[in-house]
């Protein structure tokens, strides 16, 4: 019943509002009232949680905004100057880069390795390593920490005791400021699961013809990966580039829980996020914090853009999608 | 002669060799799957024994063999006494205990044959051997328990989640349903908005909205962690509207002239069909809220009694630095509950990594 007082009442309205035919309206227009309630959460959450926080966070870029007392004094630029001046945000923000540098490649390079393992039709066992390389992914970022921390360990880690068993000179990974970065990246190979599984779904998904086609002409194994799967999967590959750049720009966790906020040794490890967080919540200067977090949204969309531009040059859509 | 023989396994070698390469194949791709993982989950082993270990077993493994070990005692009259490997004239290594420990002569007792009293041997005991056995020291776990307060912060932890899982189910579930359903107008606009704000740094929005709840009260309690879950997520949205899409369409169309509204339908047809990737949702968000360390962290400072499982876990390990056994204890007690998800529903939840990573 209540459909069709509403039905009436919406035809009521139409008839004020437009000309065009009446029922088709009516029926349209009740399933649009229906679609934005349904979206509703969404469009307000967007604005609360995303839209009006950036929005504000540009406001606070120009001010002098402390919390403990909630005074907000506009200031100008002075925030954007100090971006410049202090030595800490530029530290920060290269090893920020530096470290992406080196975790990208690892975070592209290894999970497509272990996709194309997973993938060969000779892998006895499959679903049984598929989920061991995967699991790491769900332990919490906190275990993972002190798991590694001791790991990595220079003077009893299991990881010193084997280089050392095989004849190397291990380094003390989390005391020296060369090691910690890759020390860092040796951490974060626990990460690889969710990119290893959708290289890995999408390699399922390329289709065979295209390799007994390709063997027909007498094409071997490489050859085949190089050119018929790598192309095929360059969608996903690129999907999980920018996540992982993305990611990088994020990056927070490991390193702060690691090194207790310090980013020691020395500064080899104090990540921008770090930085930011220290001066917006432990020194409540929200205002250079915000300048800060536009600094790195700013380099974020850069790089996201730069990706994006670089995709038609090398990421293969197969027609028709 | 010779090419008659050469002409017989000419017929059949082909079959054995591609017989032979194929096994040889999969014994070295399996085996480097193996050295791989093996490698991969080294640090697992590495905590485990770490967990089950005392100080002192902890620092003798530094150098020594990897295991919990401890000297082997033997109680004898009321006292314990170490146990040695006591090589004898007779080619035989004896395990005895030591009783009176001499410079050219000491006394052992066969715990073996106790009765038979004191056996007097000729040596320094000090180039002996202690005998040790395997002795794992699982009652770190329940000091770690007692101490880390873990029923607090297993209650904390599971309440936020479950609180949020519920949240960002429904209203999900609900823009989705929006998505995947309805005329509105600008869809594909709001939906690629809706696709770029899992890229979006959320550095940006991070200031405001902390200052936002901070403003009305919100600092210091759970709502900051549970709240924002009740206004759908893209990466939610995004598998269920793929789920959605895949369902046909008479079915609603069938309900609908029954007379149902999309409610209605939303409830009696589209989400009895969609189970699989609903599960899917609610697990990836139990494990994200369960692991989650950042918000904790900014929103319950120095709000132990509500604290989670993360940042509780971080705040004692930097407490307890130097007990590394209880440090590797409660890191491991943290990851249990996620992993025997994941073990138990691995295949909706890697079936729900997929539809999120490749359909895009």
């Amino acid at each position: 019943m209540a459909t069709i007082d509403q039905t009436g009442a919406a035809a009521a309205r139409d008839e004020l509002i437009s000309a065009a035919p009446r029922r088709k309206s009516t029926l349209e227009q009740q399933q649009r009232r229906w679609g934005w309630i349904f979206l509703s959460p969404w469009i307000f959450g967007f604005v609360v949680f995303t839209a009006a926080p950036i929005v504000a966070s540009l406001i606070f870029t120009f001010t002098d905004f402390n919390l403990a007392n909630a005074e907000i004094t506009f200031v100008g630029l002075k925030n954007w100057e100090k971006l410049f001046s202090d030595p800490l945000t530029l530290t920060s923000l290269g090893v920020t880069l530096r470290f992406a540098v080196l975790a990208v490649p690892v975070g592209i390079l290894l999970p497509l390795g272990l996709a194309t393992m997973l993938n060969s039709k000779y892998l006895f066992g499959k679903r049984l390593w598929r989920t061991l390389f995967y699991m790491p992914y769900i332990v919490p970022v906190v275990s993972t920490v002190f798991i590694w921390q001791s790991f990595l360990n220079g003077q009893n880690g299991w990881l010193n005791r084997i280089l050392t068993m095989i004849g190397f000179n291990p380094p003390n990974w989390l005391q020296d400021e060369r090691w910690i970065l890759p020390a860092l990246i040796l951490v974060g190979v626990w990460g690889v699961g969710n990119a290893m599984l959708t290289i890995l779904a999408t390699m399922q998904g390329v289709p065979t013809e295209l390799y007994e086609a390709a063997s027909v002409d007498g094409a071997n194994a490489w050859v085949k990966w190089r050119n018929i799967t790598l192309p095929m999967i360059s969608p996903v590959i690129f999907y999980n580039l920018v996540l992982s750049v993305i990611g990088l720009m994020r990056y927070f966790d490991v390193p702060y829980i690691l090194t207790r906020g310090t980013g020691q040794p020395g500064t080899s490890a104090y990540f921008f996020n770090m930085h930011l967080y220290k001066t917006a919540f432990t020194y409540a200067d929200m205002g250079y914090g915000s300048a800060l977090a536009w600094l790195i949204f700013i380099v974020s969309m850069a790089l996201t853009i730069i990706l994006f531009a670089s995709a038609r040059r090398w990421v293969y859509y197969a027609s028709g999608d | 002669m010779a090419s008659a023989t050469y002409s017989k396994t000419a017929n059949t070698s082909p079959y054995y060799s591609v017989q032979l390469r194929r096994f040889g194949t999969t014994a070295i791709i399996t085996l480097l799957a193996f050295t791989v993982a093996f490698a991969f989950l080294l640090p697992f082993g590495n905590m485990a024994l770490m967990a089950v270990k005392t100080p002192e077993q902890i620092t003798a493994s530094a150098t020594g063999l990897i295991w919990p070990m401890e000297a082997t005692t033997y109680n004898y009259d009321g006292k314990d006494y170490t146990v040695y490997e006591v090589p004898t004239e007779d080619g035989v290594v004896h395990e005895w205990a030591l009783i009176n420990k001499g410079r050219q002569t000491s006394e052992f007792v066969d715990p073996a044959n106790p009765d038979a009293g004191l056996i007097e041997w000729t040596g320094n005991w000090r180039g002996l051997n202690e005998v040790s056995t395997l002795r794992p020291h699982f009652e770190n776990f329940g000091i770690a328990w007692d101490m880390l307060d873990f029923p607090l912060l297993f209650r904390n932890t599971v309440t936020i989640a479950v609180v949020g899982m519920v949240g960002t189910i429904i209203s999900s579930i609900a823009v989705a349903y929006a998505f995947a359903r309805f005329p509105i107008p600008g869809k594909n606009f709001l939906f690629i908005i809706l696709i770029g704000t899992i890229i979006l740094p959320s550095q940006v929005t991070l200031i405001p909205t902390y200052a936002l709840f901070s403003k009305i009260g919100w600092t210091g309690t759970w709502l900051p962690l549970i709240v924002p879950h009740f206004f759908a997520n893209a990466y939610n949205v995004f598998l269920l509207r793929q789920f959605f899409l895949t369902l046909p369409r008479e079915l609603d169309e069938a309900a609908m002239i029954d007379g149902a509204n999309p409610l209605q339908v939303l409830i009696r047809i589209i989400i009895p069909q969609s189970w699989a990737a609903i599960v899917a949702v609610g697990l990836f968000h139990f494990v994200f809220a369960w692991n989650d360390y950042f918000n904790p962290l900014i929103y319950l400072l120095g709000k132990p009694d509500l604290q989670v499982i993360s940042v509780g876990v971080q705040i004692f390990n930097y407490q307890y630095g130097p007990r590394p056994q209880l440090v590797q204890a409660t890191s491991l007690m943290a990851l249990v509950l996620p992993l025997i998800i994941f073990f138990f529903a691995q295949r909706t939840f890697m079936r729900g990594v997929v539809i999120t990573g490749v359909e895009k």
